[in-house]
């Protein structure tokens, strides 16, 4: 039965959407976006297994980690506090022998964090009109967690893209053969269409050959061979798609229940 | 050399200036197709044609009002169409809705099932309106069928009838071809280097929940690799973005341990939840690549900006890595980055294609009938417009057209 009850739930719930997907009258019409609502409250529910996953296995880290750096600050003799504090980088970032005890420093900023945000939210410090104000009001102390300190640091993770973009294309455009230099020259056309240069080297091209253009050909480029590979992508997802959900919804496919069928 | 810069500045001077004065006159010249300038110090005219439907494969409470554009509605000289309701024939009329210049229908979706409701179409304009006469009694009801899915209750019908026609066939026997996917063939080796080098292996199963088909592909697939982890006893590292994917994984890995007769091996640890935040977690991710530097890296999943700052730094860190996703704009970034890659269907191919069991190899048979369709209709809808540059019969362009709207899936 365990494997049996989510195999008949998993059957009608699909058979049920797809019905509902051409049928506009109630109550089929709003199934789609009634499903996604109780996905949503068990996605709550779920978040506190989440977040207790996150502090267990962090404070079990610290903890650990904390334990070994004491042991070793208490080797050699002397005052083990002193020496803690004085060997602190050492014993806090990977200078433990034992790999399951370095880096609790990280542990420790990642359960500070989590419960300086986790106060914030939920006591509403700091926040106008109390516990009946919206947390994200700009005075709050929440919201000044958010802005000063998670939104800098997310946007520092996104400007990295930046230079990973610039090694991958070094490494992808390298002519090393037909298709890469193939692929060498259509970077190159699109790069200096999106710029003034491009527009600059090729201005004097006559309007009888503007295709020639390195602004329309990178137009063209993008608008043609990029966009038909795109679509030729698209349309063998939405045939994977169609299929795998068959799978799920048929009962072929089960792995992902934990089923016994490898 | 600065007599030729400075002969230079003067052409572009020049040219400028000339520009300036081709503006000036284009600017000077009365718009093309403009309405009547003896009509300027008079009111717009009203469009015409109005009339009044139920909207068409909706669940109801929507009415919806056509016309035919007003003779002035060009050159800006309209503002809009303003839409007038009235439960009565004689009113009282009250404004519903606007619809912008050019428009040439408004669905009004504030109306009561079986209610009547009369309409007028106001064309105003700087210098005052117009109306039409006051059309219906109209009514709107719920539909059983969405008529405009019509198309895509027939493709489903037929991709998914050759879909189930092809795993009911393999159920029987029948031997079925399934092309080599290079990135699938490379997952055992990938596994064997980590073993060999005594190194752990990363599994990422994107950043989006189990509502996503593609973290559903993603999970599946673990559950095969888990399995070839478990038989080579490795150790695995799944850190997910999300509670419900970190549930599911545990349940997944947990039974291909048991499979593969290692249920020992199994601890919750190996896949754990770091956080919902797309940068938060890729900043962990990062982080755990950098100290355990894992041997071999799976990306299966739905992925965003994050791609390429995972799979970059997998490949500074020197681990083979395999990605598979259905984004196409992120699959240039991990086709760079990543040594294979599963492009878009072979991320849901996958699992049937690791677990070489029958059925659902038959199910990607299935999948090409679909191709193949979308395959003929491309031949046939390029070779209709192109007949119809060529000989300018205009029958061949309907056809075209009458294939396009019947594929374009809404």
């Amino acid at each position: 039965m365990r494997r049996q009850i989510p195999l008949i739930i998993t059957f009608v719930v699909g058979a049920v959407l797809i019905i509902a997907a051409f049928i506009p009258r109630a109550p089929f019409g709003r199934l789609g976006e009634n499903f996604s609502l109780y996905f949503d409250i068990i996605a709550v529910f779920a978040f506190l297994l989440g977040g207790g996953n996150l502090v267990r296995i962090h404070g079990v880290r610290l903890v650990r980690g904390v334990r070994m750096a004491i042991v070793e600050a208490k080797k050699g003799g002397g005052s083990w506090p002193l020496k803690f504090l004085i060997e602190f980088p050492f014993l806090a970032f990977g200078g433990l022998e034992d790999r399951r005890g370095r880096d609790w420093f990280f542990s420790m900023i990642t359960l500070l964090g989590f419960f300086a945000m986790l106060a914030a939210g939920l006591l509403k410090l700091e926040n106008p009109g109390g516990w009946q104000g919206n947390v994200t009001n700009p005075a709050s102390t929440f919201q000044h967690f958010y802005d000063s300190m998670f939104n800098p640091l997310q946007a520092t993770m996104y400007a990295l893209l930046a230079f990973f973009v610039a090694s991958a294309s070094y490494r992808a455009f390298r002519a090393k053969s037909a298709e890469a230099t193939i692929l060498l020259v259509t970077a190159f056309i699109i790069l200096l269409g999106r710029t003034p240069a491009g527009t600059f080297v090729t201005a004097w091209v006559p309007d009888s050959f503007s295709f020639l253009q390195v602004p329309n050909l990178a137009n063209w480029i993008m608008a043609v061979p990029n966009l038909a590979g795109q679509r030729a992508i698209l349309i063998g997802i939405a045939l994977g798609v169609i299929a795998m959900s068959l799978r799920v919804i048929i009962g072929v496919e089960r792995t992902y229940l934990g089923a016994d069928n490898y | 050399m600065f007599t030729a810069r400075k002969s230079a500045l003067l052409h572009l001077s020049l040219v400028a200036l000339l520009l300036c004065f081709a503006g000036t006159i284009s600017l000077a010249q009365p718009p093309a197709g403009g309405p009547d300038t003896t009509r300027t110090a008079i009111v717009p005219r009203a469009p015409g044609n109005p009339l009044t439907e139920d909207t068409k494969g909706d669940e109801g409470g929507s009415i919806t009002v056509r016309w035919t554009l007003s003779p002035d509605d060009t050159g800006g000289f309209i503002t809009g169409y303003e839409i007038l309701r009235a439960a009565k024939l004689d009113g009282p009329f009250k404004s519903v809705g606007f619809a912008s210049p050019r428009a040439t229908r408004f669905a009004d979706g504030s109306t009561f099932d079986d209610s009547s409701y009369y309409y007028k179409i106001v064309a105003t304009g700087a210098t005052g309106s117009s109306e039409t006469p006051v059309i219906g009694p109209a009514q709107s009801s719920p539909q059983w069928f969405n008529t405009n899915r019509g198309n895509v209750l027939v493709i489903g019908f037929l991709v998914s009838g050759a879909i189930l026609y092809y795993i009911a066939s393999a159920r029987k026997g029948k031997k079925l071809f399934i092309r080599r996917i290079a990135g699938l063939e490379a997952v055992q080796d990938a596994i064997g280097r980590a073993t060999e080098m005594g190194r752990p292996i990363l599994y990422i199963p994107g950043i989006q929940d189990m509502d996503d088909v593609q973290t559903v592909a993603g999970v599946t697939i673990l559950g095969y690799v888990a399995r070839t982890i478990a038989e080579y006893d490795t150790r695995l590292e799944v850190p997910t973005s999300r509670s419900i994917v970190m549930s599911t994984a545990r349940e997944t890995i947990r039974s291909a341990f048991l499979a593969a007769g290692r249920p020992e091996k199994y601890s919750d640890d190996i896949v754990h939840y770091v956080t919902d935040e797309q940068f938060g977690y890729v900043a962990a991710v990062d982080g755990i690549m950098v100290r355990e530097k894992p041997a071999t890296c799976f990306y299966m999943g739905a992925f965003f900006a994050e791609a390429l700052i995972m799979a970059e730094t997998g490949n500074s860190i020197g681990a083979i890595q395999i990605a598979g996703t259905a984004m196409p704009a992120q699959l240039p970034f991990f086709v760079a980055a990543c040594d294979y890659t599963l492009i878009g269907e072979e991320l849901f191919a996958a699992s049937a294609y690791l677990s070489n069991e029958p059925r659902q190899l038959g199910s990607l048979k299935g999948q090409d009938v679909g191709k193949s369709i979308a395959m003929l209709v491309i031949a046939a809808g390029v070779a209709l417009f192109t007949l119809n540059q060529i000989t300018r019969v205009q029958w061949f362009a309907s056809a075209g057209q009458w294939l396009k709207d019947l594929f374009l899936l809404n």
